[in-house]
């Protein structure tokens, strides 16, 4: 096996982590709080892309800056929804707080496709082809940029859950709906803007994502469930497992296609393990994952 | 009751002289409808009656299509053979998903997931074969014969599909009524209490997954035969499990005529507002209206449409039971 391309892969599977732990903070920061697991996260994120592309298009100003347009935008959607949809299925059964949501990815992609066509778009973006290279690795500029950008904001975003009064009510709402409602927090707009923050996240990942792979309104649901992967393997409502499980999954799906091809060339079966199937990795795992340790890897107490 | 018996019998008899009536598209919207209500109904017994939600049916159409396929590639077997073959590999991996949820007691979205990690395996798997056309999918050309299950008209499917619909109603009728339905039933309301009481709840939750896997993936021999086109990215997706999900949600889950009437209410919708909206060049719009209506079913009538009906007939027809 060739080191220093499992080397090379590892690395660009890494970095590309970083904006999956990004993705994934945002689930796992509604469900810590909310309870609800948001199907149609990756199609918002989506949305987040398509801004991001839009401004690129319209004014030359790259994904690298014009990502904050996303998460502004991709806020208010959150707020929205949350308030009109959301808000209305907390204490419905888990079971039927899924179809609501999952109904809601329907119309986030399929808008997505009637606004900006069905086709896939790789824009060029300023840094689209830079490369650093390291030795024998090279490193792609867009993917290194993308991955301190996502660090950066997950810090922000862990910052301001620690130190601000939001922060601060938003956990506290997380502890504890009914004790955070007598000291008289406002629960329902502690949750909004949660929520909000949560699609801000995804949506600033969406920008990110722009200069580093092609879009196309139906490339979301992929991205839905890898989060839920990340999230299940982290620790469902832990920051911290989301992060990890990021690279995890990250670095997983960069060379566990080569790792299974090699496997099975060792055992001598001539079979390719090709990289459009890299998703039955994480599927893989997280199937392992459910079964073996369900609270996740961070998680305190199961399920 | 027995005034409802009567009606039921005046639509079958209505439905069955129907196709001398209708010309090739509408016959082609009612086909439509049977084979939804049918998947739906197939899909009701697993989430309707025990309350486990799996988003990953279209994997178990797919077996069912491609096993029947197969079969009659290699060995010439015919479709009407085919399909209990693929019917009993799609029970035996629902088997096997429902073995991984409910043993380890996967529950809620827990077991969503997993039925849509395996959907999506299934789904890239069979992308990546280069028996199944890999990523151009399957032409399929059609040698007309009953014993291929391939006709010219639509008239001999309108029958066989609306011969799907009855099985599935009878199958699901005395489900219902025998003690295994009772038991899911008692443990879609609670299965702590069932199960304290001394329901086997992992036994008839296993059950419940190989009946709806099974008659699922008879469906996948009709949709193999009908459109002569295969392609794991329509038939495999999550998109085509939610359109098997969203007519007894509609409709009433855990009903005998929810998917039913579901798939009535939904389907001429969806077909002509398809066939409108992409020839206005809206692609696509019928799916966002699919959305909105599936948030808004979920807060507005969460027991479905039939739960109106029954109050809206029953001065006439004595009450649903």
């Amino acid at each position: 096996m060739n080191l220093t391309l499992l080397l090379q892969l590892s690395i660009s599977g890494f970095l590309l982590g970083g904006v999956y732990s990004l993705i994934a903070l945002g689930l796992s920061l509604i469900f810590g709080v909310m309870r609800v697991i948001n199907f149609a996260h990756g199609e918002m994120m989506v949305w987040g892309m398509y801004v991001a592309y839009t401004i690129l298009v319209w004014t030359g100003v790259d994904p690298f800056f014009s990502f904050i347009v996303s998460a502004v935008i991709l806020f208010i959607l959150g707020y929205i929804l949350q308030r009109t949809v959301v808000n209305r299925i907390l204490d419905f059964p888990e079971a039927m707080q899924v179809l609501p949501l999952v109904g809601m990815a329907m119309v986030f992609e399929n808008s997505a496709r009637i606004i900006w066509g069905p086709d896939y778009i790789s824009p060029q973006s300023r840094f689209a082809l830079h490369s650093l290279s390291l030795g024998d690795i090279i490193i792609d500029t867009p993917r290194f940029l993308a991955f301190s950008l996502a660090i950066i904001i997950t810090i922000i975003v862990l910052l301001f859950l620690k130190n601000t009064d939001m922060g601060k009510s938003i956990r506290a709402a997380a502890d504890n709906r009914t004790g955070a409602l007598l000291v008289g927090t406002n629960v329902n707009k502690v949750y909004a803007i949660c929520f909000g923050i949560g699609t801000a996240c995804v949506g600033a990942a969406g920008g990110l994502l722009v200069p580093i792979m092609p879009l196309s309104p139906h490339i979301g649901a992929p991205f839905t469930l890898i989060s839920f992967i990340i999230v299940i393997l982290g620790g469902m409502g832990s920051l911290a497992g989301a992060m990890v499980g990021g690279f995890i999954i990250g670095v997983a799906e960069s060379i566990g296609p080569e790792l299974i091809t090699n496997l099975f060339h060792g055992i001598g079966l001539d079979l390719e393990f090709p990289h459009t199937m890299k998703q039955v990795v994480s599927f893989f795992i997280l199937i392992v994952i459910m079964i073996l340790r369900p609270q996740g890897l961070f998680g305190g107490k199961k399920g | 009751m027995k005034r409802l018996t009567i009606f039921l019998l005046i639509v079958f008899l209505i439905l069955l002289v129907l196709p001398k009536f209708l010309g090739s598209y509408w016959l082609g919207i009612f086909i439509m409808i049977f084979f939804y209500a049918y998947l739906g109904q197939s899909w009701n017994i697993l989430t309707g009656y025990t309350g486990v939600i799996s988003l990953g049916h279209s994997l178990y159409v797919g077996i069912g299509a491609y096993m029947t396929f197969l079969l009659t590639l290699t060995l010439g077997l015919s479709p009407w053979m085919g399909m209990w073959i693929g019917g009993i590999a799609a029970g035996l991996i629902g088997l096997v998903i429902g073995f991984f949820g409910f043993r380890f007691g996967l529950k809620g979205v827990y077991f969503v997931l997993l039925t849509i990690s395996f959907a999506e395996i299934g789904r890239l798997i069979v992308l990546h074969l280069k028996v199944f056309g890999s990523f151009q999918g399957l032409f399929i050309t059609p040698q007309f014969s009953f014993a291929n299950f391939q006709f010219r008209e639509n008239t001999p499917y309108y029958y066989i599909a609306l011969g799907y619909v009855i099985f599935s109603l009878i199958v699901v009728r005395i489900m219902e009524r025998s003690k295994i339905g009772r038991y899911m039933v008692a443990l879609r309301e609670d299965e702590d209490a069932a199960e304290s009481l001394g329901v086997n709840v992992f036994r008839y939750k296993m059950i419940a997954i190989f009946i709806s896997a099974f008659m699922t993936s008879l469906a996948g021999a009709f949709y193999t035969n009908y459109l002569y086109y295969l392609h794991p990215g329509t038939m495999m997706s999550m998109a085509f499990s939610i359109e098997i999900i969203l007519r007894p949600i509609i409709g009433g889950m855990g009903t005998v005529l929810g998917p039913v009437i579901g798939s009535f209410l939904i389907t001429p919708l969806a077909e002509l507002s398809r066939t409108y909206f992409a020839k206005a060049g809206y692609e696509g719009l019928h799916l966002v209206i699919y959305g909105f209506l599936l948030v808004a079913v979920v807060l507005f009538f969460p027991r479905g449409v039939i739960s109106y009906i029954k109050k809206a007939i029953a001065p006439v027809l004595g009450s649903l039971k």
